[in-house]
């Protein structure tokens, strides 16, 4: 049910991007590759403590170091640096700790900067930080999120008086969309609780962030590997109180982001200070372990659920109550990225009933902030092993107890108990092609027999039928949530004499091919060849307005833009034409790049009005010579992709080893503008996921120090870790824009997690087990095992066991 | 990160090499592949003030016969190790153990000699070494001498080397129509081992004739699992015999705890892959 592209069309086409050859031979502008006459290079001196206070810090002996120009420690920023910004308050009474760039009096989490070294160049810096000496007096670190709000606990911010940020609740009966949870789990036939761990995890983009900034122009310049090159001029300009039009930043190609360049960091502000203070470039790029250790990470959250059901599998209500590790401060987003998350624990069903309630808290960790799928990945994996988990409680085959509860696809639009309104999807389509490429029921028929035969090697089932939203976002709607900005996106269109075009997005490419997919679509648009069409984005200057890329947005409201803009193009031009054929526009239709005169053979190329304009030698009356047109668009709706994902995972169960033996992935985004990025980005979402789920973990010892400061401990997988994956999509159009394109940046990563973590429980519930913690390492697995196996012989070895859940009749087991 | 500053010198004999080294102190460094030491220099977790790069010294590189014996330069990289006939013949356990090393980038560069001198316990090539009784060929000021491998293997990241000292050739008796396997644990494709099990066994008919079993990252050092060697001389190798030998495995380990694995699930893992590696090798 794939997309072919029609015959002369570029839109559906799997095109090579036109942007790889520079960027995977790194013969492009990353920003380390930069360099300015003059330019100075700063190194960071980071607290290797994760919670004290300054009492000294001695910079005499850095000083006098050969190459350097100058030292800096917070003091000598406190009254310039301001608070790095926060612009999601979630509710009223949030608490938000000042967020210095560089620490004044306090650090709160290992790896923050305590003081910085400019040099002529990058080896004197470092040399240089060797020589200053800082004095620590240590105070308690905060590590357990459920100790630390309690009444007694440390405190990270002692003048905040509690370690909890802020409480966000939505409530189905309150807010009037379904019925009182308390009251449909005090009815219920089956109740399920149980209580799942999010680990956290790094971004881990293949570039580090690096920054260069240039104060010697009349605006200050600064490049940085960042996702969002505008919301960074604008908060460079809020937290420095820099005026806005001095300020140019431009993300030349961005090696990944994955949420994690989706930030205002410190080593930015605390870059343009230096530049600005020396008046001469100055270059910051981060080492790996800098990067693990202080950008920030994602996930990290305690999930408790309770899913209410009738026997027959009908589910009639669900309780989430979160606690979400913010670590030491409050970035960008950071208090908004569980709150994303409500609004998927009801997923693809019809839950009647709906309470979701997050508790936000400080550690003395690294800040949490975007992590591929933000908030929805946490959702997803805990509603999805639910359904697994109710599913054995009533011993029902898991994709049956799923179907029973799924909107149908005639149900469509269809408005959900947390208040999204699901524009279209057909859930039964993408299940039925998934379970037909896995060979469902031959696997089932297969684990029976290894589980009979008492096969060392077991295999197991996982399956994720999963939506998400994504296209962030309706402006209204992030109103709604006290969001500090709006959710549209920004096009323009520059037709040259040539007739050659130059797009301008403001959505920001770091490695999506955006290039690609926009010049596919604005040479349909304009009928203009795909070699003709240039992309530009990423400099405040070339696109002057823009709300970048992250949350699937690029293609739904980006793209729409994009298009937009080539629809004023086409409208400018048609009085032009009508002028030069000498006929009346309402004669005219424009196609293939020509408007024609209708019912004659009369035409005139969308290229010769471009340089009619630029000659504008003959134009109708009151018309200017311009038919650039530029446009703004903000989203109606979210979108919502969908898929089935079965996982089929082998557990060794002598070591506890996992090897993932197949992977079917059928995803719903709608219509699709080039099948080769739609593929690359699954596959790349899946591992993501994946690696969630088997490998991927930040650890802290109980100093609060990174125990995965390097590649050889923070273990991201590479593709001899993976299987093949089977890959398919099916295809229901969006109905909220007009490509009918839905996001697919995230999804992989959103699906796959608790496909695998469902697969692993599947092949060894038998032996008594009913959770593994992610990530699922061997020896968790094998742990799982030998204290399942002692508890086998009890409540719990078969479907229907209670394993930690409770049955209306027979009260507590 | 970026090194603290350093010398270079990049002689092209031994003799050199050793001079080099001599001339400089206590504050130099070999430098092989740089697998291990590089990044260990980035981190800035070692500053020597020189480096005597092995790299140019070509007598290093290469394997070759001598008697009884198969002759390894130091600087022979994984990637000619785990391709070299010879060793295919005679060392087949080493060949094994190397191509399950990292990467084949790190391959290409890392050297045979570079990982025994490092000594990393989690290193794959130090239990095959240890289990086919390997000879360590030492050159320093003082001249030539020659370790075995159960005296070579110190404690974690140490060696029997005294300071001044180059491991120049790895001398392997020749286990010729042996049969081998390395079975190797872990989590992630590129990963050291959190357990490795090295195996060699000489088989007639059904019978095991002669065994080597070494273990990677169960103690400070690589262990050479006597016990189960014992156990499985003069057995049929039948899964049973193979299975209750490997039960001997953690006699005389003193595995470490960390963030892959605790004591007790390492030494589950040693019987499970000692049993695995056995039955491998006896095919
Ligand atoms: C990503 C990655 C993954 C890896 N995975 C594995 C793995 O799975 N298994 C594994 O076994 N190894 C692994 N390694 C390590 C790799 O095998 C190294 O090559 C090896 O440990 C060191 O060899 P080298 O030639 O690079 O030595 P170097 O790094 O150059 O030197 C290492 C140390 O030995 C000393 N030294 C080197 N040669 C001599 C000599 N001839 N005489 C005296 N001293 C000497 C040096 O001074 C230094 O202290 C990995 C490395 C990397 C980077």
């Amino acid at each position: 049910m794939t997309t072919a592209a029609e015959p002369g069309q570029e839109v559906g086409k799997g095109r090579l991007r036109k942007e790889d050859a520079r960027l995977i031979t790194g013969r492009t502008r990353w920003t380390d590759n930069m360099s300015l006459p003059g330019m100075l290079h700063m190194a960071m001196l980071r607290s290797p403590m994760a919670h004290a206070r300054i009492t000294n810090i001695d910079t005499s002996e850095a000083r006098q170091m050969p190459g350097v120009l100058a030292v800096v420690t917070g003091a000598d920023l406190a009254d310039s640096q301001g608070s790095l910004p926060c612009a999601w308050p979630i509710t009223e009474d949030m608490k938000s700790p000042d967020a210095p760039s560089m620490a004044v009096n306090q650090v709160n989490f290992a790896g923050e900067v305590v003081a910085a070294v400019v040099a002529r160049s990058a080896a004197e810096a470092a040399d240089a930080l060797e020589g200053i000496d800082v004095d620590y007096d240590e105070l308690p670190v905060v590590l357990d999120m459920a100790e630390a709000i309690k009444d007694d606990a440390d405190l990270v911010h002692p003048d905040l008086g509690t370690n909890s940020s802020a409480t966000w609740i939505f409530d189905s009966a309150e807010a009037g969309t379904g019925g009182s949870v308390d009251e449909a789990i005090g009815s219920a036939e089956v109740v399920v609780e149980r209580t799942f761990r999010q680990q956290r995890l790094i971004p881990a983009f293949m570039e580090p962030r690096s920054i260069v900034v240039d104060p010697t122009g009349e605006q200050v310049t600064m490049w940085s590997a960042t996702q969002v090159p505008h919301i960074l001029r604008l908060m460079l300009a809020m937290t420095l109180g820099v005026p806005e039009h001095k300020v140019r930043v431009i993300a030349p190609d961005v090696g990944g982001g994955f949420g994690g360049k989706l930030q205002v960091t410190p080593e930015e502000v605390i870059t343009f200070l230096l530049a600005q203070k020396l008046g001469r470039p100055v270059k910051y790029t981060e080492t790996r372990s800098e990067s693990l250790a202080s950008a920030h990470h994602g996930r990290d959250q305690l999930q408790k659920l309770t899913v209410a059901a009738r026997r027959d599998g009908t589910v009639t209500g669900l309780k989430v109550e979160l606690l979400a590790d913010m670590g030491a401060y409050l970035r960008l987003v950071t208090p908004g990225v569980p709150i994303l998350g409500a609004f998927m624990y009801n997923a693809i069903y019809k839950i009647p009933a709906y309470h979701f309630a997050c508790t936000n808290v400080f550690t003395t960790k690294t800040p949490t902030d975007a992590y591929r799928g933000a908030g929805r990945p946490e959702a997803t994996f805990a509603i999805e092993r639910m359904m697994d988990e109710l599913a054995n409680e009533l011993g029902m085959d898991p994709l049956e107890l799923r179907e029973k509860n799924w909107i149908k696809h005639e149900e469509f639009p269809y408005t959900t108990v947390s208040t999204l309104t699901y524009d279209s999807g057909n859930y039964e389509a993408a299940t039925a092609r998934a379970k037909e490429l896995f060979d469902y029921d031959g696997l089932r028929r297969e684990q029976a027999e290894r589980r009979q035969r008492g096969d060392s090697v077991q295999l197991g089932i996982g399956i994720s039928t999963f939506t998400e939203m994504c296209g962030l976002a309706p402006s209204r709607v992030l109103g709604s949530l006290s969001y500090g900005a709006g959710g549209w996106e920004y096009g323009a269109i520059r037709m040259l004499p040539t007739g050659k075009v130059e797009v301008i997005t403001g959505s920001s490419a770091h490695g999506q091919g955006h290039e690609t997919a926009w010049s596919q679509i604005v040479a349909d648009k304009l009928g203009v060849p795909f070699e003709d069409v240039e992309v530009l984005h990423g400099d405040t200057q070339s696109s002057p307005r823009g709300l970048d890329t992250y949350g699937s947005r690029s293609l739904t409201v980006g793209a729409m833009a994009v298009l937009s803009a080539a629809d004023k193009v086409i409208e400018k031009a048609k009085p032009i034409a009508a002028h030069m054929m000498e006929c009346s526009p309402d004669d005219l239709e424009f196609s293939g790049g020509k408007f024609t005169v209708r019912g004659t053979g009369t035409d005139t190329g969308i290229a010769d009005i471009a340089l009619a304009v630029f000659a504008a030698h003959d134009l109708p009356d009151g018309v200017e010579p311009s038919i650039d047109a530029d446009a703004t668009f903000d989203p109606e709706n979210f979108s919502f992709p969908h898929g089935t994902h079965l996982c089929a995972a082998e557990v060794d169960t002598e070591t506890g080893q996992v090897r993932l033996r197949s992977y079917v992935a059928v995803d719903d985004v709608g219509k699709v503008v080039n099948p080769l990025i739609v593929e690359g980005q699954v596959h790349g979402g899946l591992v993501q996921g994946i690696a969630q789920a088997l490998f991927e973990e930040a650890v802290y010892d109980e100093s609060g120090t990174l125990m995965t400061g390097t590649f050889a401990d923070y273990l991201v997988p590479s593709a001899a870790d993976m299987p093949s994956f089977t890959t398919d999509r099916t295809e229901t159009p969006s109905t909220t824009n007009a490509l009918g394109v839905k996001g697919v940046g995230e999804a992989g990563t959103i699906a796959s997690t608790p496909a695998v973590v469902n697969a692993i429980v599947d092949a060894i519930r038998h032996k008594g087990v009913d959770d593994v913690e992610m990530p699922c390492t061997p020896m968790r697995v094998w742990q799982a095992i030998q204290s399942g196996a002692q508890s086998a012989a009890g409540p719990g070895a078969e479907p229907g066991g209670g394993m930690g859940s409770l049955d209306a009749e027979g009260g507590a087991r | 990160m970026i090194p603290a500053q350093f010398d270079y010198v990049a002689p092209t004999t031994v003799d050199d090499a050793v001079r080099a080294l001599a001339d400089a102190g206590d504050e130099a460094k070999v430098l092989a592949g740089g697998q291990s030491l590089i990044p260990v220099l980035r981190m800035r977790l070692a500053a020597p003030t020189k480096l005597i790069d092995l790299g140019k010294v070509a007598e290093l590189r290469g394997v070759r016969e001598d008697g009884n014996a198969l002759v390894i330069g130091a600087m022979t990289s994984h990637y000619d190790v785990v391709r070299d006939p010879l060793i295919a013949e005679h060392a087949q356990l080493i060949a094994m153990a190397t191509s399950t090393v990292a990467d084949s980038q790190v391959r290409h560069r890392g050297t045979f000699g570079g990982s025994l001198a490092h000594a990393d316990p989690a290193g794959d090539l130090l239990a095959p070494a240890l289990a086919l009784d390997a000879e360590m060929v030492v050159h320093g000021m003082d001249g030539r001498r020659v370790i075995p491998a159960s005296e070579f293997f110190v404690d974690y990241f140490t060696t029997a080397l005294r300071p001044g000292e180059l491991l120049t050739d790895v001398r392997v008796p020749k286990y010729t129509g042996w049969h081998a396997h390395y079975e190797k644990f872990n989590r992630v494709a590129q990963a050291w081992s959190i357990v490795g099990v090295a195996a060699a066994v000489q088989v007639e008919g059904h019978t095991i004739q002669q065994a080597r079993v070494g273990l990677t990252n169960m103690s400070s050092v690589p262990v050479r699992a006597t016990g189960v060697e014992r156990a499985l001389i003069g057995q049929e190798a039948t899964p049973e015999a193979i299975k209750a030998a490997a039960e001997h495995a953690v006699e005389g380990t003193m595995p470490v705890a960390d963030g892959n694995a605790d004591a007790a699930y390492r030494e589950h893992l040693a019987k499970v892959l000692t049993s695995r590696a056995v039955t491998a090798a006896c095919g």
